[in-house]
């Protein structure tokens, strides 16, 4: 073989336009060896267009696309070595699971010896070797997963597609699939393709993440980047949580400044994204609720480590959820502000109860608005 | 303990029409029918029991024959209304945009808008010596003198097919209507080319589809007698002409009740080898579609 190409899966400008209207845009990324890639992205924004072009279901308007470095434009779906789980699965229902699995080697002309073989060894990688001969009916929701991906991995491919196959799933299932699948990828070590409007799924499971929106890529990063240094507002706005304030920047440097919020409040932030903001421009910030400190109002002397930026308001209301519990603070000039706080079940915070929230000016993530809005 | 009676009567008021049809129209004839074919005239207004009629059936070739005539035609009919209907059931189905579809639907149902005689009429305007098409290739000077092509076994089937295509279409639109989209490309996507997909997957999955618009259509083809009358003449040879003539010409009711009941039993018997060689049941079927 003569591809030594380190990406299984390259896309270089890739577009699609359905009439007038453009549901890819000239993307354009690569994929290395043997790694899970997530395109995360609201619904409607492209995503299930582009793996549908990875797939061969459509042939893009525009750019290329290549598999371990040859081009796959013109190659009908059959014929490409990229396998793809569908979101309802699409297993054959009137198949047994063995045959299943079989479907795709007797189409490549396996012998039925291999076949035998191969598909016993697949059924015992992901650990339901005794299922073989139950009707696909029998199955539960995440063993049905299962073979739908074994189903595939049988074939060997190169690029692993997979089209928010969890989204059936209760939601326990859900979270035993995520780990799942990040060791099943490991131990097939193929390329997985990860489609996904649900951030934690993809922030769990992959080595990268692609932030899509309107047909077009945001940022491509870890999970960690894209979580803590967005290069975009709406990849702040997307990924997590945030509280988000509006205002004009009133001193700017290369590291940080200062702004006023539309409410009148000074905010000094530090600059995310790669242009230095100018000043006097309209800018968003965005603030993570865990990353502010709630502190009652008597308990002034724990602000001794304040933080660069501080509000004051009223509990509105507590909303528990165990671990992820948070308040909603209303500040002085009535907008809500969210923020995480530590429920012990002893001496917490109650609703109507005065605090001061405080946090780092490094951790208020400031964006350029963009157009007119 | 009220409400209970209330439902109790409520479901017989509402069993009670379709028990009083099946009795009073389907169960008594078919007794009737059993109990007169099982008659032999003896002397003038004198009858006994015997399996005389049925003897007579079996002994007489141009009978059986015509029987199984009926039957590989009607057969005929089927696999060509499975032919023609299966790529017209699949474009509605699969290919056809959700605006498009409902009007190809009702461009499939009209026909039925106009009764048997009318439809058969059609095709006589159309074939025989004096017709459209006769005269059409007459003009083009294909031809030299008039050609009738009425009045033989191609115009029986041509006209049954067209008659019966509809009870093929719906049973085939509903079921592939069912099949989700992703299920064909999954097919393409492990590797299977078009013939693979259609094979092991659309056929198997329209399976019950199939099955229930065969049975349709196979019962009505060879139950008919409008259509091979008009359309093959003397020579048609249906088995209902049979029937016909022995209740109307020869004023033989026992031995037409004997004719009734043998292509019941006959049609049952075809249709219960298709099953067992589909591996269908009535079931998942007809009882389904």
């Amino acid at each position: 073989m003569t591809d030594t190409s380190p990406y299984d899966l390259e896309a270089l400008g890739v577009s699609k336009n359905f009439g007038s209207f453009s549901a890819v845009k000239e993307v354009s990324f690569d994929i290395p060896s043997g790694s899970f890639f997530s395109i995360l992205g609201p619904s409607g924004c492209g995503k299930t267009t582009l793996m549908r072009m990875i797939a061969g279901f459509e042939e893009p308007s525009g750019g290329d696309i290549r598999i371990k470095g040859k081009s796959v434009l013109g190659t009908p779906p059959n014929r490409r070595n990229v396998k793809m789980v569908f979101q309802h699965l699409a297993l054959f229902p009137m198949m047994n699971v063995y045959e299943n699995i079989a479907y795709g080697l007797r189409c490549n002309g396996v012998g039925a010896a291999d076949i035998k073989r191969k598909v016993q060894d697949v059924l015992e990688r992901i650990a339901l070797p005794d299922v073989g001969e139950r009707e696909i009916h029998q199955l539960s929701g995440g063993q049905k997963q299962r073979i739908a991906i074994a189903r595939c991995m049988v074939l060997d491919p190169d690029v692993l597609l997979l089209d928010e196959p969890l989204g059936a799933l209760d939601l326990k299932l859900r979270e035993a699939m995520k780990i799942e699948l990040k060791l099943l990828q490991h131990q097939f070590n193929t390329t997985f393709v990860y489609i996904t409007h649900d951030q934690s799924e993809a922030l769990v499971m992959s080595d990268n993440v692609a932030i899509m929106n309107q047909g077009e890529f945001e940022q491509i990063g870890t999970p960690q980047e894209l979580y803590h240094h967005p290069k975009t507002a709406f990849v702040a706005g997307f990924v997590g949580d945030s509280n988000r304030w509006s205002g004009v920047v009133k001193a700017s440097d290369a590291t940080g400044g200062k702004v006023e919020t539309e409410q009148g409040l000074p905010m000094s932030f530090s600059s995310a994204g790669e242009a230095a903001i100018q000043e006097g421009s309209k800018v968003n910030i965005f603030v993570r609720p865990e990353f502010i400190r709630t502190v009652r109002a008597g308990d002034a002397d724990q602000l001794a480590e304040t933080g660069d930026n501080r509000m004051d308001g009223i509990v509105d209301s507590l909303l528990f959820n165990g671990a992820n519990s948070r308040i909603l603070v209303r500040t002085g000039s009535g907008e809500l502000v969210e923020a995480d706080v530590t429920l012990t079940g002893d001496n917490d915070l109650k609703p109507g109860e005065d605090v001061h929230l405080v946090w780092s000016a490094k951790q208020a993530m400031c964006f350029a608005e963009q157009g007119t809005a | 303990m009220q409400n209970k009676d209330i439902k109790r009567l409520s479901l017989i008021l509402l069993f009670a029409p379709f028990a009083l049809w099946i009795i009073l129209l389907i169960m008594l004839p078919h007794i009737g029918m059993v109990i007169l074919s099982l008659k032999e005239k003896v002397a003038p207004r004198v009858y006994q029991y015997s399996f005389a009629n049925y003897l007579e059936f079996i002994n007489e070739p141009i009978y059986w024959n015509t029987l199984l005539r009926t039957g590989s035609m009607s057969l005929l009919v089927t696999a060509l209304a499975l032919l023609i209907g299966f790529p017209i059931a699949y474009y509605i189905a699969k290919i056809a945009g959700p605006r498009s579809r409902g009007g190809l639907f009702l461009l499939c149902l009209i026909p039925l808008w106009v009764s048997d005689l009318i439809r058969a009429f059609g095709w006589i305007l159309l074939l025989r010596e004096t017709g459209v098409i006769s005269n059409f290739l007459l003009w083009t000077g294909l031809v030299g003198a008039p050609v009738e092509f009425l009045y033989n076994d191609v115009a029986v089937i041509i006209g049954l097919t067209y008659t019966v295509i509809l009870f093929m279409i719906v049973p085939l639109v509903s079921t592939l209507d069912g099949m989700d989209n992703s299920m064909i490309e999954a097919g393409y996507n492990l590797g299977g080319n078009g013939f693979t997909v259609l094979r092991r997957i659309i056929i198997p999955y329209a399976m019950p589809g199939i099955v229930a618009g065969c049975i349709v259509t196979f019962m009505l083809t060879a139950g008919s007698y409008l259509t091979p009358i008009l359309l093959g003449g003397k020579n048609s040879s249906w088995f209902t002409e049979q029937i016909y003539n022995q209740f109307i010409t020869r004023f033989n009711w026992e031995g037409g009740a004997a004719f009734g009941m043998l292509l019941l039993l006959f049609t049952s018997l075809v249709i219960w080898l298709g099953l067992k060689l589909s591996g269908q049941t009535l079931a998942n079927t007809v009882a389904k579609s």
